[in-house]
């Protein structure tokens, strides 16, 4: 074993579709680009392919830096690179930017080609099997045929079970991290409230606020507020802030008394400063949408039947954005259909953001799946 | 744990191949692989230890995290073949919950233990101390063992609890034992099912 490192300095690559994509809301892209990163090399069988979905706010950016921008720094850095457990010396790997996305591909923040403008509130909603078909696309023009495996965490981990359901034929083994089948009353009604924020700022302009030369930051940023409260874990914050004051006593003020107002306070403006708010209301639509089962009467074991890859499913005990007993139906489903399935339920104390940290056992388990994935 | 393996033997004769076969306690998934290996089932390790689960990870084995003291929930009725737990009865609290869990999803269940009724264990005893030995390696303060019984034991439990006995073997540290098994035999492998 090597000492695991970086894949270094890495460039994104963009590719363009003129074949139209139809999309489940019944709309249609007539042409569309994506954007997209690789680490590794693609072997002459083509069979070491490994596409990592990301989840609501990340990008095709996984692993690595760029060379005008060092400290930009891959979302999953610390899973992938030589040496690490998703190992680039073994796995071709690629990271996508969703469409709809705000990182450059066909997303609101994009020219319509149609138009000479952008998007803006005219980009179509796209769902998770969209996404699943345009990356199938992007896999059909790098010439790989079928995937040795397809991972992602949270909304990635539901683009990895969807791949499983569109193309069984194309995904050898399948790893979903804290993700649910579907969302509850509960997810959907955080999403909504995350919505309204942005729908209601007057800066939203209806989406077109390109157009105006602003944006609805306001309502971005009370968006990630609420969505961060739900990516931690009780206990975490009570950890990390507990009732801590930063003045040492009650000012009696709006202004931050508690040092949790201060995190969430700074964590919305940075994201309200990088992130698209029509991306963030298309995403978290996709997320609500998402439901294999429907088709098959709300049965969840009806509609894996379809698929075929080995999978692993991985919670964190401190979930509960999308708890553990949302990952034990997944696995359920597939045992019930006699697929190949492993599950673990990690106890990580960080909540929904486990599947983001380097925790030992999580990623020792994780390397023992890849290891085991022949190429 | 490692000098037992003879029980997967015994195990591997009473499975049939291509049978769906669940685990508990599965350790590193040795005794899964080797059912794959030799009857081709399709199988599904259960365990609750982080290690022993990437272990089985490993071992290219389903493997299925849970805690088997609160039984084996979400899994159907009758869903198995067999449902196995070798020698890790004796480490459960909840005995009589965790049978009854194993004969509700599976058509049969295979059970084996140490024997604390061994005539070695019973000479340990006599002489003040507590057994340790082959079938029972750890010393009393270290021991993952909870439950302390005796082949004639468990068959009154299963008596009790309308379980028939389908099979048993016994064995003195791997040799088969015919006669006078709860002196005799260290380890005894049993299979059951429900009584009719």
């Amino acid at each position: 074993m090597i000492q695991a490192q970086s894949v270094g300095v890495v460039a994104p690559q963009r590719a363009d579709f003129a074949e139209p994509l139809k999309l489940r809301s019944g709309g249609q892209l007539d042409n569309y680009h994506l954007v997209y990163e690789t680490y590794g090399t693609l072997n002459a069988e083509r069979n070491n392919a490994v596409l990592v979905c990301h989840a609501l706010s990340g990008s095709h950016h996984l692993a690595g830096h760029y060379a005008d921008d060092p400290h930009n720094v891959g979302w999953w850095d610390n899973l992938i690179g030589p040496g690490k457990p998703l190992d680039t010396r073994k796995f071709f790997v690629i990271g996508v930017n969703n469409l709809g996305g705000c990182y450059g591909s066909s997303g609101p923040n994009q020219t319509n080609p149609a138009t000479g403008k952008l998007w803006g509130a005219d980009f179509p909603f796209v769902t998770v099997e969209d996404w699943v078909e345009s990356q199938a696309r992007l896999a059909d023009r790098l010439g790989i045929a079928r995937f040795a495996a397809v991972v992602g965490g949270s909304l990635g981990g539901m683009q990895a079970l969807s791949w499983s359901l569109q193309f069984p034929e194309r995904v050898g083994h399948v790893a979903v991290i804290a993700a649910a089948p579907k969302l509850t009353a509960q997810n959907i009604a955080f999403n909504e409230v995350a919505r309204q924020a942005i729908l209601t700022d007057p800066e939203f302009h209806g989406g077109h606020y390109y157009e105006h030369g602003v944006v609805p930051a306001r309502g971005l940023k009370l968006a990630r507020m609420v969505g961060h409260i739900t990516y931690l874990s009780d206990d975490s914050m009570a950890e990390k802030f507990g009732r801590s004051l930063r003045h040492g006593r009650n000012t009696y003020s709006y202004d931050v008394e508690f040092e949790i107002e201060s995190y969430l306070r700074y964590q919305g403006d940075k994201f309200a400063g990088y992130f698209d708010a029509n991306t963030y209301l298309l995403t978290t639509k996709a997320l609500d949408y998402f439901d294999p089962a429907f088709d098959y009467g709300g049965s969840l074991p009806a509609a894996l039947a379809r698929a075929s890859a080995d999978f692993l499913v991985i919670s964190f005990t401190t979930d509960w954005r999308f708890s553990p007993e949302r990952s034990r139906e997944i696995v359920y489903a597939l045992l019930h259909n006699k697929r190949n399935v492993s599950y673990a339920d990690i106890d990580c104390p960080a909540g929904h953001d486990s599947f983001l940290l380097d925790e030992a056992r999580y990623h020792a388990l994780l390397s023992a799946w890849f290891d085991r994935i022949e190429v | 744990m490692t000098a037992y393996r003879y029980d997967h033997e015994v195990i591997a004769q009473w499975i049939e191949p291509g049978e769906k076969v669940l685990d508990l306690g599965c350790g590193d998934g040795t005794l899964l692989r080797h059912l794959v290996e030799v009857r081709q089932v399709q199988g599904y390790g259960v365990e609750n230890d982080p290690d022993k689960l990437q272990a089985s990870v490993r071992n290219g084995i389903n493997v299925i995290q849970m805690d088997l003291e609160k039984g084996l929930v979400g899994l159907e009725d009758g869903f198995f073949d067999h449902v196995i737990m070798s020698l890790s009865l004796q480490a459960m609290h909840n005995t009589q919950g965790i049978l009854h869990e194993m004969l509700r999803v599976g058509r049969e269940a295979v059970v084996s233990f140490p024997n604390f009724g061994y005539w070695r264990h019973r000479q340990s005893i006599l002489n003040g101390r507590m057994p340790v030995s082959e079938s029972l390696p750890h010393q009393w303060f270290n021991t993952p063992n909870v439950r302390f019984f005796t082949i004639a034991d468990f068959d009154v439990l299963c008596e009790m609890n309308g379980i028939a006995v389908r099979e048993r073997l016994a064995f003195d540290e791997g040799k088969l034992v015919l006669e006078e098994p709860n002196f005799l035999a260290s380890v005894a492998v049993y299979r059951l099912g429900r009584a009719a």
